[in-house]
């Protein structure tokens, strides 16, 4: 170790805690600049230290060890020490951090939130908007002052004519009549589902307007049902579970 | 705490005594030097160096302030003790305590004199020299001597 040969000796003293006025000044102005020699300061400690080895190791009294005892039970442990500097120093900086994470967590938290009610927003619009003009075609549909027109080749003379849209998987059917010839009270048209497989089932019972026509949308019908044609009948007012002969009109899908 | 003192306190009260010649104020000591590690033991820094080495330190820094009826001079913060063994084993610290003898039996009286003078009584070297009428430099020479002889004895 390389120690400044002019300080050697009163390292020793330094170590021992004997150096006193202008030496020590000098000595500690010159520790502060000097790593090695104060590194030699506590290797000299160490070898001080070695000095309370040659006590011929009286042991104390066993009072002493009680005394010492009591004094700690009666004194808590302090966990802040001013000399010294511990990582407990940083956990006012560390709650700081913790807590700047914390709010810019719940700033995102909330940026996120918003994002997400404007989006329910936005989906709830266009919601509206589609339940909105999905009951202005039905209204236009079932409007008893609808206008209906049904248009064939020209000069030939109306024929009563029903058109059936008939979506299997969500088992919507909307029925359109036109032209149709009125009825004795007590009697009305029933539409049926003719089955690929089994009886028709009946899709609605109707009564043609002033004009001859009607309208029928989303009758309940059995699910999933692949339906092989449509046919009219003319049933008793309340409608029949099975068609009373003749099959008045008729049409197969495309 | 109990554990600590049990394997340290012979060698902090020791000293103690050896320095103020008092078994009460060595006791005083010993349970001066315990509590404030009991109070604050971040002071002791184990990662550079050991315990049994720096508790002898601050014994006989607190003993001798005791003798000289002065204020603590030393902040024990400060103090770092770079020394093996620990002192901590029975047989470790025998065998060390025999080594240290037969160091100090082995150094010329004037010398084993002068570093037992500033060790156990805190005299600087100029209160030394007073007292043995020899030259400040050699007093100074003979400490420091002496303590190199016995990290030299350890180092073997």
């Amino acid at each position: 170790m390389s120690v400044h040969e002019q300080f050697a000796e009163d390292l020793a003293l330094h170590a021992l805690g004997v150096l006193q006025g202008a030496e020590r000044i000098a000595l500690e102005k010159h520790l502060e600049e000097c790593a090695s020699c104060r590194r030699e300061v506590e290797q000299l400690r160490g070898d001080i230290a070695l000095m309370a080895l040659s006590t011929a190791g009286p042991t104390p009294p066993r009072r002493a060890r009680q005394r010492l005892l009591e004094a700690v039970a009666r004194e808590p442990r302090r966990t802040a020490a001013p000399a010294q500097r511990g990582w407990w120093t940083f956990v006012p900086w560390i709650a700081a951090a913790a807590m700047a994470v914390g709010l810019i967590a719940l700033w995102l938290q909330n940026s996120d939130l918003q994002r997400r009610i404007e989006g329910l927003q936005n989906q709830s619009a266009q919601q509206l908007a589609e339940l909105q003009r999905a009951r202005e075609v039905v209204s236009t549909l079932t409007a008893t002052d609808a206008m209906r027109v049904t248009l064939v080749a020209a000069k030939t003379p109306p024929q009563p004519q029903g058109k059936a849209i008939y979506v299997r998987d969500r088992s919507s059917l909307i029925f359109l009549a036109s032209n149709f010839q009125p009825l004795p009270p007590q009697k009305a048209y029933e539409l049926w589902l003719i089955p690929t497989n089994g009886a028709p089932i009946p899709a609605g019972v109707f009564k043609p307007d002033a004009h001859g026509s009607a309208t029928i949308i989303n009758p309940p019908l059995p699910k999933g049902v692949e339906a092989k044609a449509f046919a009219i009948t003319v049933e008793p007012e309340s409608g029949s579970s099975a068609p009373t002969m003749p099959i008045v009109m008729i049409g197969a899908g495309e | 705490m109990a554990a600590l003192y049990d394997r340290y306190s012979a060698v902090v009260y020791s000293v103690a005594l050896r320095v103020l010649g008092d078994t009460g104020a060595a006791e005083d000591v010993l349970q001066e030097v315990f509590m404030q590690l009991w109070r604050n033991p971040g002071l002791f820094d184990s990662s550079r160096g050991s315990l049994g080495p720096w508790l002898a330190v601050i014994a006989r820094h607190r003993a001798i302030d005791g003798l000289r009826k002065r204020r603590p001079e030393t902040d024990i913060a400060d103090v770092v003790v770079s020394v093996e063994p620990d002192m901590a084993g029975d047989a470790e610290r025998a065998r060390a305590m025999e080594k240290v003898r037969g160091t100090l039996g082995s150094m010329p009286a004037p010398q084993r004199q002068a570093l037992e003078m500033a060790y156990f009584e805190g005299l600087s070297h100029s209160e030394i020299s007073a007292k043995t009428g020899e030259p400040l430099g050699t007093i100074k020479t003979r400490i420091r001597a002496g303590l190199l002889a016995l990290r030299k004895a350890f180092a073997a």
